[in-house]
């Protein structure tokens, strides 16, 4: 491996690195945000407290068995696999899905089935004093979580989430399997056209790793701004301090 | 004849086969404050968390101003908000800060404006001590401040009663003077009080009334004097020795 050939490949195809990592990135994001929205759906059901035996436990109940059902198919198989079944599958029924689209579909549900349990321990290890106090003065179920629990969720899973974006940016490389042209699938046709596969892919490493590296900083400065300062202001000192 | 705010009529409470309160009669007039006491176990805290129906009592009524709430029709939302609750584990919401966590309860449920729930806020917090501390977040306040944002968060809803259940309880010993002098004031405020405690010198100097459970019945009540210094009950002097021992 030379560092001449290295630039030259550069030089020659920074166009298509570029547009391979763009779309990894695009793939990554859209489809992390969508799992975790799928996540915070099947978390949010599998914890609305229901009287036993009326009609909505049970409407519920079933909901929540084909929500699990769900979850254990796409964490019990190889997104690999998984992006040959949504693909062909559904072209042999006469279903041609877009490719980048098929993409999205197979990492979002992926990432979604990883969330919910995030999101489902997220919510149980509230603690039952955050409700009770919400529930006090007077709020219902929605509001106490909307105003009061959700947001504590949202940034219990903030690392969670941010894990799984990673994850999404290197394992959307699978997609190559249905010609998405994301950054492996670029990658594996430069290098088809020039037989530099070791220079091609060492440069397709860095450009990983740059996106990985920045989303994880990203994600840590999104991190750091929910907390908050360390420190607060005091306001100024008042007449009386305690009446 | 003085009004009654709540009154409780042969309330009962299992958890399963576990009964743990047994057919509890008592009331709480406008503006006295009730001291609850009696020993771990005795169904205290049970007692003041089916009054805002946090639990669901196995049987009896709960008359709010001449209303069973109760009843299946009846807005529980609405009268939890004339109750406020200061717990023993504080409780604030720990997402948002001292401010907000004052103000939220009045803009969702009672739908105030935001300046109009602020107001109302800091006039609370300033009652509590804690105005100054409007920007913290729970998880930067001491024990005590803690307890003294809850106190006003519950005093923002506007309550008819404030319950507390053992408020200094999970303090440090330096700052159960702090919350005790908050509520010493609002008792002189005038406020209707229920409070279950164990700090019987501060029950003898603000309640109107102590009342003595035991077992999940209500076994003495009287004034201070009557209860604590003359109680005539059998088990009401054997908790008092005991409690004063320590
Ligand atoms: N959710 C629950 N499920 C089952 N049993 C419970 C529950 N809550 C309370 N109990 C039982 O009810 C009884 C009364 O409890 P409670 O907390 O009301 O006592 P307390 O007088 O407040 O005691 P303490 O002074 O220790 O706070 C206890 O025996 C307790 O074990
Ligand atoms: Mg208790």
């Amino acid at each position: 491996m030379s560092l001449d050939i290295i630039l030259s490949i550069l030089e020659e195809n920074w166009r298509s690195f570029l547009n391979g990592a763009y779309m990894t990135l695009l793939i990554a994001i859209i489809s992390t945000i969508i799992g975790a929205l799928i996540g915070l759906f099947i978390g949010i059901m599998h914890t609305i407290p229901v009287r036993k035996k009326s009609i909505k436990s049970v409407i519920l109940k079933v909901f929540n068995f084909i929500l699990t059902v769900y979850v254990e198919i796409f964490r019990g198989t190889p997104m690999i696999v998984q992006a040959m079944v949504v693909f062909y599958g559904l072209a042999a029924y006469g279903v041609q899905l877009d490719r980048f689209i098929a993409a999205i579909i197979v990492v979002g549900l992926n990432t979604g089935a990883y969330m919910a349990e995030y999101v489902r321990g997220g919510i149980v290890s509230i603690d039952k004093g955050q409700y009770e106090a919400a529930e006090a003065i007077g709020m219902g179920h929605f509001q106490t979580m909307t105003s009061v629990i959700l947001p504590q969720v949202f940034r219990n899973i903030l690392p969670a989430t941010g894990n799984q974006l990673i994850m999404n940016i290197k394992d959307s490389a699978v997609l190559s399997v249905i010609s998405v042209t994301e950054l492996f699938f670029t990658s594996t046709s430069i290098a088809g056209a020039n037989f530099r596969f070791a220079e091609t892919f060492f440069i397709t490493c860095i450009f990983y790793l740059i996106m990985t590296f920045v989303a994880s900083r990203i994600l840590r400065m999104i991190e750091k701004k929910m907390d908050g300062q360390n420190a607060y202001s005091v306001e100024s000192k008042r007449e009386e301090p305690i009446v | 004849m003085m009004e009654k705010v709540i009154e409780i009529k042969h309330l009962n409470k299992s958890f399963g086969s576990h009964e743990v309160l047994r057919d509890v009669n008592f009331s709480v007039n406008k503006g006295e404050v009730v001291c609850l006491i009696g020993s771990s176990g005795s169904g205290k805290s049970t007692l003041l968390r089916c009054i805002n129906l946090l639990e669901t009592p196995s049987g009896g009524e709960i008359i709010y101003k001449g209303e069973n709430i109760l009843d299946d029709q009846h807005d529980i939302k609405k009268y939890r908000t004339h109750l406020g609750m200061v717990f023993q584990q504080f409780n604030l919401f720990n997402n948002h800060n001292v401010l907000k966590n004052c103000t939220v309860g009045q803009q969702k449920v009672l739908k105030r404006s935001k300046e109009e729930a602020a107001a109302n806020a800091l006039k609370y917090l300033k009652t509590v001590g804690m105005d100054q501390y409007v920007n913290a977040k729970p998880r930067q306040l001491s024990g005590g401040q803690k307890q003294r944002v809850a106190i006003a968060r519950a005093l923002a809803m506007d309550p008819e009663v404030m319950l507390f259940d053992e408020p200094t309880s999970a303090l440090d010993p330096e700052m159960v003077g702090e919350v005790l002098k908050v509520m010493r004031n609002l008792a002189d405020g005038g406020h209707t009080m229920l409070i279950v405690t164990h700090e019987m010198e501060f029950a003898r100097e603000v309640s109107d009334r102590v009342v003595f459970m035991d077992k999940g019945v209500i076994v003495e009540e009287g004034s201070p004097e009557q209860v604590l210094v003359n109680p005539k009950h059998e088990r009401t002097k054997e908790f008092l020795k005991r409690t004063i021992k320590q």
